[in-house]
């Protein structure tokens, strides 16, 4: 038989300037159930809680119902007097009569009557509430970093210079992403790859990461603390134990006219080849599908030269499952390419290039060896104009978003470009300039005002090629619309930044969600912004949105810090609140007759297929079992279940039932 | 004068948007009608709609379902299964004749507090105009037997 206290709460005033309090605890008194109802003048205060825990213990309460606040603000504190007072936690619920009642009505009887009503409610579905455990789960003490970029890179260090085993997985062959690339960086104009490079080499010597490049991430499962993943170690050809780095195969190898993706197409590699020579690790993979032996089946040349009998061309794809308690997404961006601006002539005018090809003509390590030439006849540029927002901001393109570093490069890319050709002409056509960061406005100023860079403000209408000149037809929204025609050597397209073209694929894998642009989704823009929906996935870099390297490294650092925190306890705890399915004797086992509705509707995939077998291992039945690992309890499957074989614990359907019927019958 | 109907409304609130919403419209102090009675799940894909049926079938005279406007929901998809499934069950109330502007199926957010005090106050005027819910007080088992003995006639 249940035992039910009622308290009611004054609030101060709060409450007890519109409800007639006295008379609901009165009237609490006489519910069937109620062994003990009182009002006070504040619930939440020492010794209202004081009063909570002696009337437990005095009246042998079995389950209490305090009417006051939300449960949003107090429900964690009465349910720690509850427990103090020696009953579970959960056999504690909250009547809500001051922000729903109280606050929202005028002082009349049909207010207090409603805030009885509302007590009534909470007294039946305590009577049906049950002892609920609070989830324990273990925590494998190992974070999983999906990219090599900067971002990766940040996050596995913060994690592995915290004493916590990292593995760090790269498509390619060496990590760096775009920011090895690059050649300056805004504002500052220090050298990228000055500052990248000894990191990279810090993650490869680091005892506490495990390094694989040339490996994608094939399956994610599991859940928070103790995720399983599968990674695809794409077959190297070369055996990188054996490897020593020193460079012979790539002399050697015959097939040179490969395009180099690192040099943006504006150069060329051999087949097998390691991406450049500040790579990490600095030891080659074959590209299959350039490589005369795997294409033609005659060449050998690199297994036959290789001093250290390293080259295998019989190696397969292999796959590697390790476990791990946290993952952090870094899987970067990508630019949009070609064939986007057929009016700009971007892909079929080979001086018309993106952003990210400037930034390898620029670089000291690009094709030019850092010479800003034309990649059609490699002649300095005279004039050459940039055109901001090539894509971005744009409708018509599918593209809403501000890439939000085109501004600050492209100031860069005209700012280079002067310091390296004094007398040359660069003009910017650009829609706003957003350069809101530190020194960020003073750095375009400074292109402005100290390089003279001629910024025009309008958009660029066509672009196409006579006599040899780039004509590039724009207006000057600052002077009346007036058309713009410049005649330039190169034109540089600040080209919209958008997600990494297989950013759907991972997401899909990591049941993790993402917008129409295919960035990742965080858990909220503003209080959870490194956080994915799927607890222990953590969000770094461009992969969330567009951003800059100081943005980039602080959400890295920011998602590592999450993890790190996961990774302070040996166990986490969890809300008990998890979907259950019945249990009965052999040979039904279970109501659940498999008809897997729930598993489709469950957005966690916390449903999981269970098979029945007798004792010599015949199969009886098939149902399902809820990880409750997984589950967040939402109770999708509990309103799809077709004969309520599975439920919601603290939200049942015997629960939500008695207050229903509660509510309406007084 | 007679005294002015008032309607007994139970609002079938997710915990995440609707509830906060509610809760807001509280600290706000925007004031609303008595009528309507939350009872709080966690998300609106948790709500068994023959819950509602209980509900009328105890003398609510109306029904608000509200939860997280589409794409917020805090379980990624819930509230697009309840709305799918408020699509399936409104026709399905249609064909039985049962009149589905007694139930009121909404988003409100926990930034909506004052659209939650509206949907409180036009839901209740709309019901009161309507008046008690009888329906279900009208059927009895004479009625299930006359149904069911035309069903066999015919």
């Amino acid at each position: 038989m249940a035992r039910i206290g009622v308290f009611i709460c004054h609030c101060g005033e709060n409450i007890s300037a519109t409800v007639d309090v006295a008379k609901v605890a009165e009237k609490a008194g006489k519910l069937s159930g109620v062994a003990y109802s009182v009002d006070y003048k504040y619930m939440c205060s020492d010794p209202g809680q004081t009063l909570i825990i002696d009337a437990i213990k005095e009246h042998k309460l079995t389950g209490i119902v305090v009417a006051s606040c939300s449960p949003r603000m107090h429900e964690g504190t009465f349910r720690k007097a509850a427990e103090k007072a020696g009953i579970n936690p959960y056999f504690c619920e909250m009547a809500n009569i001051r922000e729903q009642v109280s606050w929202v009505h005028p002082k009349s009887d049909a207010t207090t009557q409603k805030a009885l009503d509302i007590v009534r409610t909470m007294v039946e579905k305590v009577k049906k509430n049950t002892a609920l455990t609070p989830i324990k789960v273990p925590i494998t003490k190992t974070a999983l970093v999906i990219g090599g970029g900067i971002a990766g890179i940040q996050a596995a260090l913060d994690i592995a210079n915290a004493g916590h085993s990292v593995i760090m997985v790269e498509k390619k062959p060496s990590i760096g992403g775009h920011m090895s690339q690059l050649s300056e960086t805004f504002p500052t104009l220090d050298c990228s790859q000055c500052i990248l490079t000894p990191r990279m080499v810090e993650v490869a010597q680091h005892p506490n990461i495990t390094l694989y490049t040339y490996a994608e991430v094939e399956k994610v499962t599991g859940f928070v603390g103790n995720f399983e993943v599968t990674i695809r170690m794409k077959a190297k050809s070369v055996d990188h134990s054996k490897c020593t780095g020193c460079g012979t195969c790539w002399q050697k190898c015959p097939s040179k006219k490969i395009p180099d993706e690192f040099n943006e197409g504006m150069g060329f590699r051999t087949a097998i080849y390691s991406p450049f020579p500040q790579a990490v690790p600095n030891k080659p993979v074959i590209d299959r599908d350039h490589c005369n032996y795997f294409q033609k089946g005659k060449c050998g040349v690199c297994q036959k030269i290789c001093p250290a009998g390293a080259i295998d061309y019989e190696v397969q794809d292999e796959f590697l499952d390790v476990k791990v308690g946290a993952i952090i997404t870094a899987t970067g961006f990508d630019l949009k390419h070609a064939d986007f601006f057929p009016e700009y002539g971007y892909g079929q005018f080979k001086d018309v290039i993106d952003g990210m090809m400037f930034e390898r003509l620029a670089s000291a390590s690009g094709p030019t060896a850092g010479e800003i030439r034309r990649p059609s006849d490699g002649k300095i540029p005279e004039k050459i104009v940039f055109v901001a927002c090539a894509g971005s901001r744009d409708k018509a393109k599918g593209i809403e978003y501000c890439s939000k570093i085109c501004c600050m490069y492209t100031a860069k890319h005209a700012m280079l470009y002067k310091h390296k050709k004094h007398d040359g002409d660069a003009y910017v056509f650009y829609m706003d300039i957003r350069a809101a960061g530190k020194d960020y406005d003073e750095f375009v100023r400074r292109a402005i005002e100290e390089d003279d860079v001629h910024y025009i403000r309008g958009r660029v209408s066509r672009i196409y090629e006579k006599n040899g000149k780039l004509i590039v037809k724009g207006v000057d929204t600052l002077m009346n619309g007036d058309p713009v025609e410049i005649e330039a050597d190169m034109v540089v397209l600040a080209t919209a930044v958008i997600a990494n073209q297989d950013a759907e694929t991972v997401a899909q894998r990591m049941h993790i969600s993402y917008n129409k642009h295919h960035f990742f989704a965080e858990a909220h823009p503003k209080l959870r912004p490194v956080e994915t929906n799927t607890a222990g996935i953590m969000l770094a870099g461009a992969c969330q949105g567009a951003k800059d390297i100081p943005e980039t490294v602080s959400q890295a650092s920011a998602s590592a810090s999450k993890a790190i925190g996961l990774f302070s306890s040996n166990e986490m705890t969890r809300e008990p609140i998890v979907a259950v399915v019945n249990r009965q004797a052999p040979p039904n086992f279970t109501s659940c007759t498999g008809c897997m509705l729930c598993m489709e509707v469950c957005p966690y995939h916390a449903i999981e297929r269970e098979e029945m077998k007798d004792r010599t291992g015949n199969l009886i039945k098939v149902a399902v079992k809820v990880n409750a690992g997984l589950c967040q309890g939402c109770g999708t499957c509990v309103a799809m279940c077709r004969n309520k074989s599975i439920d919601l614990q603290g939200f049942s359907n015997d629960q939500m039932l008695s207050e229903v019927m509660a509510l309406l019958n007084s | 004068m007679s005294e002015q109907f008032e309607p007994k409304i139970v609002a079938f609130v997710c915990n995440w948007c609707t509830y906060a919403g509610a809760d807001l419209a509280g600290t706000s102090r925007t004031k609303y009608a008595t009528n309507v009675s939350i009872i709080r799940f966690p998300c609106t894909g948790r709500i068994d709609f023959m819950l509602l049926m209980k509900a009328f079938e105890n003398g609510a005279d109306g029904i608000i379902v509200s939860g997280c406007h589409p794409n917020d929901c805090h379980y990624t998809s819930g509230n697009f299964h309840a709305r799918r499934r408020w699509i399936v069950f409104r026709s399905l109330l249609d064909f039985m004749g049962f009149d589905t502007d007694r139930i009121t199926f909404s988003w409100v957010s926990a930034a909506e507090g004052a659209k939650w005090a509206g949907l409180v106050d036009e839901t209740t005027q709309r019901i009161r105009e309507k008046g008690a819910f009888t329906d279900f007080k009208k059927l009895d088992c004479s009625t299930f037997e006359k149904i069911s003995h035309d069903a066999i006639t015919e």
